[in-house]
C-alpha cells in the first residue's frame, strides 16, 4: 500500500479541520486576528510541500494558514498564535497573516499582495551562492500576477536561473474582482514560456496530482537549473477575509458553486480512502484530537508580559 | 597604524574591498554597480576583484531588488544594494517599510536582517525635483531601520564598514559632494559606532547641530563668525535613526543656544525630532528659541538660482545666529562660499 496517499490525507485534513475549528470558535472574538483562510487550497500546499521534502523553503501570502501546516508547522504554536498567546509561534506579535515556521521551512508569510515574491528570489540566490541544494517556492495568488514586483521577479528568476518554484495559487478573484476587470492578457503559460521556465498548470484540486506535476516539474528544473512555474486553479470555498461564505454573491460564478461543493480536496480523496478500505475515521480522529489539545492549550496560555512590546526591534 | 591621503568616496570603496575581503558573504549590486563609472568611482575595482557573483548590475527594478536583499539577508548572506540617487529607493519603499523594517520584530526576533543600502543625497548640476533629495527623515520615521549619514572620510570609512558588519538594515546616506573631501584615513580596517554623535568643532556661544553636507556649511559659517568673535560648536548626529542626544543636550547646555541646520525639508523633519529632544532636556537653560535651517518647502526646482535659494547655505546659518545673539548684519561681501561650480559640472 502507498504510503503517501495516507501521508498527503492526514496533511489536508489537517489543515481543513483546523479551520473548521477557527471557524466554530471565531465568533468568540479571543482571536483577534484577520484570517485568510485556506479553504479550497488545502492541496496545493500540502502536495508541493510534499514533494519538495527537506529541500524546501517557503513563502506564502496571508493565506498562510496552508502553507504553515503543510509544511508541518507545529499545531499547539499555531492556535496560541491565533490567540495572540506568548506561547505561539512568535509570542502573538505574527497573528494570522504574518504566521510562519521556519523551522519546518515555511521562511515568512506578508500582507501586502506579491510582495514576498521578491524576497524568495532573494532567498533563492543566496541559495545559489552556497550552493546547498535548497529550493525555494514561493506561493501567491493570481491578484498578485497584477503587481510590478510580480514582473520584476520572474524576470531576474530567469535572468539569473535561480533555484526557485513560482506556485500561483489561482482562484480567479482579487478580493472580489475577476480577471477579466484586472488582466490585459488571457495566457499566463505562454507568458511564462518566454522567460524559459518549466511550467506547468492544472487544476489545484488533487493533492495527489499536485504532488505528481510538482515533482516532475522540480526533477526538470534540477536537471535543466532552470526557474519553474506551476499555475493550479482552485476554488476559494469562503469570502478573502473571514470565516464566512461569499459564495451567493454577484461575484462568484455559478461553476464556482458548484466545484465548492462537489471539488472538495478533502472529499475527493476520502471517498478513494474509503474504496480502499482504508480507516480513515480513525486517521481523522487522531488528528482532530490533536487539533483540540492545541485550542485548549491556546486558550489557557498566557500573553506576553507587556515589557516585551519594544525588544527585538534590532538585532543586538 | 598608517594613514593614508585619500578622499571620501575612496575612503566608501576601500571600507567596501576591506569587508568584502573581510567577509564571503558580503555581495554588492544594483543598478550600474560595476559599469565603468563605478558608482562615482565609489565600486572601483570590486568586479575585477571579487566577480561578478559578489558585484553585479541588474534589471531596473528597484522594489524587487531592495525585496531580493531581504531574502538573501535571512539566508546568511549581507547585501549591499546601491542606489545612484536615494529618490530611486522610493520605488522600493513597500519593501523597506511594510517588510525589511519590520522583519525581524514580526517574528519575535527569530532572524536578523544584515542589509547596507547605499542612497546618494542631495544636490548636483541643476537635477531638478527627482535626483536632489535627502529624505533621511522619512527613513528615519520607520522603526527598525537604521539611518546613517557618514559626513567626514573618517566617517565613510568606518561607518560604511560598521554598516556592513551591523545585523540590521542601515541605510546610508552619502552626499555626492563630500565624495570629493580629501584628507587622511586610517589604512587598517575598522569601525566607527553607529549610533554616536560627533563633534566637529569646539565653542561657546552658539550649538549647531548639523546632519551630512550641512557640517560643512556650518563650519564654514564658523570661520567667518570666528572673525567677529562669535564662537560656534558644532555637532554632527551622524546618526539620524536613534538621536544620540547627550552631546547635544551637554553642549546646548553650555552655549544655551541651538541651530539645528538638517540638510533635509524642515517641515516634518529630524530637524522638529532634534529640536524636541533638545527642549525636553534644555527648555530652562535656553537663552533663546531653538532654530531650524533646511530645505524650502517644496520640490526643488532646476534654474540655478531657483536651486540655490532651496538649499540653505553658511549665509543662511550666520543669518540666523545673528539675529539669535542680537548682532547686526556684517557684511559678507569679498566672503568666500562654497561652490561647486568649478568642481561640479555635471551632467549627472
Amino acid at each position: 500500500m502507498d504510503n503517501k496517499i495516507i501521508e498527503l490525507y492526514k496533511k489536508i485534513y489537517l489543515i481543513k479541520k483546523v479551520e473548521d475549528v477557527i471557524k466554530d470558535n471565531y465568533f468568540d472574538d479571543e482571536m483577534k486576528t484577520p484570517m485568510h483562510m485556506s479553504k479550497g487550497s488545502e492541496a496545493i500546499a500540502a502536495g508541493v510541500c510534499f514533494a519538495l521534502g527537506d529541500r524546501g523553503q517557503y513563502f506564502s501570502t496571508y493565506r498562510s494558514h496552508a502553507p504553515y501546516l503543510a509544511s508541518g508547522g507545529d499545531v499547539k504554536k499555531f492556535f496560541a498564535e491565533m490567540y495572540g498567546k506568548k506561547q505561539g509561534q512568535y509570542a502573538g506579535r505574527a497573528g494570522s497573516m504574518h504566521i510562519a515556521s521556519p523551522e519546518t521551512g515555511h521562511i515568512s508569510s506578508s500582507a501586502i499582495v506579491a510582495s514576498n515574491i521578491p524576497v524568495a528570489v532573494g532567498a533563492a540566490w543566496a541559495n545559489k551562492m552556497q550552493k546547498n541544494g535548497k529550493i525555494v517556492v514561493v506561493f501567491f495568488g493570481d491578484g498578485a500576477m497584477d503587481e510590478g514586483n510580480f514582473w520584476e521577479s520572474i524576470n531576474m528568476a530567469s535572468l539569473w536561473s535561480l533555484p526557485i518554484l513560482f506556485i500561483c495559487e489561482n482562484n480567479k478573484l482579487a478580493v472580489h474582482t475577476r480577471p477579466e476587470e484586472r488582466q490585459g492578457y488571457s495566457n499566463i503559460e505562454k507568458i511564462i514560456e518566454q522567460f524559459g521556465m518549466i511550467k506547468s498548470s492544472a487544476l489545484g484540486i488533487s493533492v495527489e496530482l499536485v504532488y505528481d506535476i510538482t515533482d516532475l516539474i522540480l526533477k526538470a528544473m534540477i536537471e535543466q537549473k532552470r526557474p519553474g512555474f506551476i499555475e493550479l486553479e482552485y476554488y476559494r470555498h469562503l469570502e478573502h477575509v473571514g470565516i464566512n461564505s461569499d459564495i451567493n454573491e454577484t461575484y462568484r460564478e455559478v461553476d464556482n458553486k458548484r466545484f465548492c461543493k462537489d471539488k472538495d480536496p478533502i472529499l475527493e480523496l476520502r471517498e478513494r480512502l474509503l474504496i480502499l478500505d482504508i480507516n480513515v475515521e480513525s486517521i481523522e480522529a487522531e488528528i482532530s484530537k490533536e487539533i483540540y489539545v492545541a485550542l485548549e492549550h491556546a486558550k489557557k496560555g498566557e500573553f506576553s508580559d507587556i515589557s516585551e512590546i519594544y525588544k527585538d526591534v534590532f538585532y543586538g | 597604524m598608517a594613514k593614508i591621503k585619500t578622499t571620501y568616496k575612496d575612503a566608501i570603496n576601500l571600507a567596501l574591498v576591506q569587508e568584502m575581503e573581510r567577509d564571503d558573504s558580503v555581495f554588492i549590486y544594483g543598478i550600474g554597480v560595476p559599469d565603468h563609472k563605478k558608482i562615482f568611482g565609489t565600486t572601483a575595482n570590486l568586479v575585477e576583484k571579487f566577480g561578478k557573483e559578489r558585484c553585479f548590475d541588474t534589471p531596473l527594478s528597484e522594489d524587487a531588488l531592495t525585496g531580493m536583499a531581504l531574502g538573501a539577508a535571512i539566508n546568511g548572506m549581507r547585501p549591499i544594494l546601491v542606489h545612484i540617487r536615494v529618490d530611486f529607493s522610493l520605488l522600493a519603499i513597500n519593501q523597506l517599510v511594510n517588510q525589511i523594517s519590520a522583519f525581524r520584530y514580526i517574528s519575535n526576533g527569530k532572524f536578523k536582517v544584515p542589509i547596507v543600502i547605499r542612497n546618494i543625497i542631495g544636490r548636483g548640476w541643476g537635477q531638478g525635483c527627482q535626483h536632489t533629495k535627502s529624505m533621511q527623515s522619512l527613513f528615519a520615521h520607520i522603526p527598525g531601520l537604521k539611518v546613517v549619514m557618514p559626513t567626514t572620510i573618517e566617517d565613510a570609512k568606518g561607518l560604511t564598514a560598521a554598516a556592513i558588519r551591523d545585523n540590521n538594515p542601515v541605510m546610508l546616506m552619502e552626499h555626492r559632494w563630500l565624495y570629493f573631501q580629501e584628507g587622511e584615513v586610517e589604512e587598517e580596517p575598522f569601525i566607527l559606532p553607529l549610533d554616536k554623535a560627533s563633534k566637529i568643532r569646539d565653542g561657546k556661544d552658539i550649538t549647531i547641530v548639523a546632519t551630512s553636507w550641512m557640517n560643512v556649511e556650518a563650519t564654514r559659517a564658523a570661520d567667518i563668525l570666528e572673525k567677529r568673535g562669535v564662537s560656534v560648536e558644532i555637532i554632527d548626529p551622524r546618526c539620524i535613526s536613534s538621536i544620540d542626544i547627550d552631546p547635544i543636550v551637554k553642549s546646548v547646555l553650555k552655549t544655551k543656544r541651538c541651530i539645528i541646520a538638517d540638510y533635509d525639508w524642515v517641515y516634518g523633519g529630524i530637524s522638529g525630532e532634534l529640536s524636541s529632544q533638545i527642549y525636553d532636556w534644555c527648555h530652562k537653560s535656553l537663552k533663546a528659541p531653538i532654530k531650524r535651517i533646511g530645505f524650502a518647502h517644496i520640490p526643488c526646482p532646476t534654474a540655478r538660482h531657483l536651486e540655490d535659494e532651496f538649499y540653505s547655505n553658511s549665509a543662511d546659518i550666520i543669518r540666523e545666529v545673528e539675529r539669535i545673539l542680537g548682532l547686526p548684519e556684517m557684511d559678507l561681501t569679498g566672503e568666500e562660499f562654497y561652490s561647486y561650480e568649478n568642481k561640479f559640472k555635471g551632467p549627472f
